[in-house]
């Protein structure tokens, strides 16, 4: 049976360099990466290239997806949140592509990565805390200050704020993570019963047909998932901004 | 299975299987080797580098100008349509006041055409009644005059027809004073 962890595995292409002993390779999900950016900066570039007043179905995409993402940005941030727009649009666009090309079988699905993952957090996060203290100064520390919580347990609710504004990078991050690596482990699993069910014999064939319609369905749930979890992303990325922007609850 | 990975970064990669059967090795879940994260932050960095410049500087100015261009266009269409119809909203309100103008106006002078041939009319019928009048008094008298005529005529004709009758009769012609005196007489009886 397809081993169904192997998608998930990193060859080296060839080497870009060393720092220290470490070595620094251009990897398949280098290529992965690459890839996306390319299919992003495609459709946005090559969809407006007609600058059509009426779109035709190509722009149309383009234009969908920029008033999808500055819709989401406007409705939880405001138009000040708009100066993220570039950043919450590369997130956004990075994430669904890299999970949508993940579909693909054969590929390999570059968020199925923690450290990718963990990445497109730490970025969300250290925007958040970075800009927030440059905006509001030392009133950034007033997001773990609540209004109209009683002086006696101020102490543990600041505790617990400051907790939970640390942990936003562990669950931003795990989440898209486990997300793609379930998926694509169960659509593994499942579609490894089609081939070791059918290598039966007809009985086995006849018994593989479950699995395939599986197979099929959850083909179908990643598709969600791969735009749920984007959006998700996404949004969250707009409330921790939002955060930075106005910190005082 | 284990062949085409594992020789990017160093020896000691394989599958969960494989490992297992190993034994010992480090975690081979490849979301988990440590040792793959320095090149893939470093191609993350560069290609979501790459992106954010691509998406900032080009495509997303380029988009936001094409959806900023047609929202241009539709605002001067719907002014333009908007100017429009308060124009045709105008004419039609002259077009129903000047209607209603005329139509007064129309009224206005028949009326007075009306009022002014009826007072003709009666003007003309009053003459006409006047002359019908004098003509009728006129013809009165004549009536009055010739009956009158007449029956002076008739006292004479009887007289004239008493005394020959009485001339017949008795062969005497009589006294004209007598004769008118009878007259008078059976005239009254």
């Amino acid at each position: 049976m397809a081993d169904p962890i192997h998608q998930f595995e990193i060859h080296k292409i060839f080497t870009l360099g060393h720092i220290g002993n470490q070595e620094i390779a251009f990897t398949n999900s280098s290529a992965y990466m690459f890839g996306a950016v390319a299919v992003v900066s495609l459709l946005m570039l090559g969809g407006s290239a007609g600058r059509r007043l009426i779109p035709n179905r190509f722009q149309s995409v383009a234009e969908l997806s920029y008033e999808f993402v500055s819709n989401t940005l406007r409705s939880s941030i405001g138009e000040e949140g708009m100066k993220f727009f570039p950043f919450v649009f590369s997130l956004f666009m990075f994430i669904l592509t890299a999970n949508l090309i993940g579909i693909i079988p054969y590929t390999f699905t570059v968020t199925s990565h923690l450290i990718v993952t963990v990445a497109l957090a730490l970025m969300v996060f250290l925007t958040v805390f970075l800009y927030g203290l440059y905006k509001n100064g030392l009133g950034f520390f007033k997001l773990f200050v609540p209004h109209g919580i009683p002086i006696y347990i101020l102490p543990l609710i600041m505790v617990i704020e400051v907790i939970s504004f640390l942990s936003r990078p562990v669950s931003h991050s795990v989440r898209l993570f486990a997300n793609m690596l379930a998926g694509h482990i169960t659509l593994k699993v499942f579609a490894g019963f089609v081939t070791s069910l059918s290598a039966l014999g007809a009985v086995g064939i006849f018994g593989a047909v479950l699995p395939l319609a599986m197979t099929t369905a959850l083909t179908a749930l990643e598709l969600l998932v791969a735009f749920l979890q984007a959006y998700v992303f996404t949004i969250l990325t707009c409330i921790y901004l939002n955060d930075a922007l106005h910190p005082g609850h | 299975m284990a062949e085409g990975q594992g020789k990017s970064k160093g020896a000691d990669h394989g599958t969960a299987a494989h490992t297992a059967a190993d034994g010992g090795h480090k975690a081979s879940f490849p979301p988990f080797e440590s040792n793959t994260f320095a090149s893939q932050l470093v191609s993350f960095a560069i290609a979501f580098g790459l992106l954010y410049l691509i998406v900032s500087r080009l495509a997303l100015p380029r988009v936001g100008g094409v959806l900023a261009a047609r929202q241009q266009v539709l605002d001067t269409d719907l002014n333009e349509a908007a100017k429009l119809k308060a124009d045709s909203d105008a004419a039609l309100k002259a077009y129903e006041t000047e209607l209603a103008n005329a139509r007064a106006k129309a009224q206005a002078m028949a009326t007075e055409v009306r009022e002014k041939l009826n007072a003709e009319q009666e003007q003309a019928k009053a003459k006409l009644e006047e002359s019908l009048a004098s003509k009728l008094a006129a013809a009165e008298q004549t009536i009055a005059t010739t009956r009158a005529t007449a029956m002076g005529n008739v006292r004479s004709i009887a007289a004239d027809t008493a005394s020959a009758i009485v001339e017949r009769l008795t062969g005497v012609s009589p006294d004209a004073g007598a004769v008118n005196a009878a007259l008078d007489a059976s005239l009254k009886g």
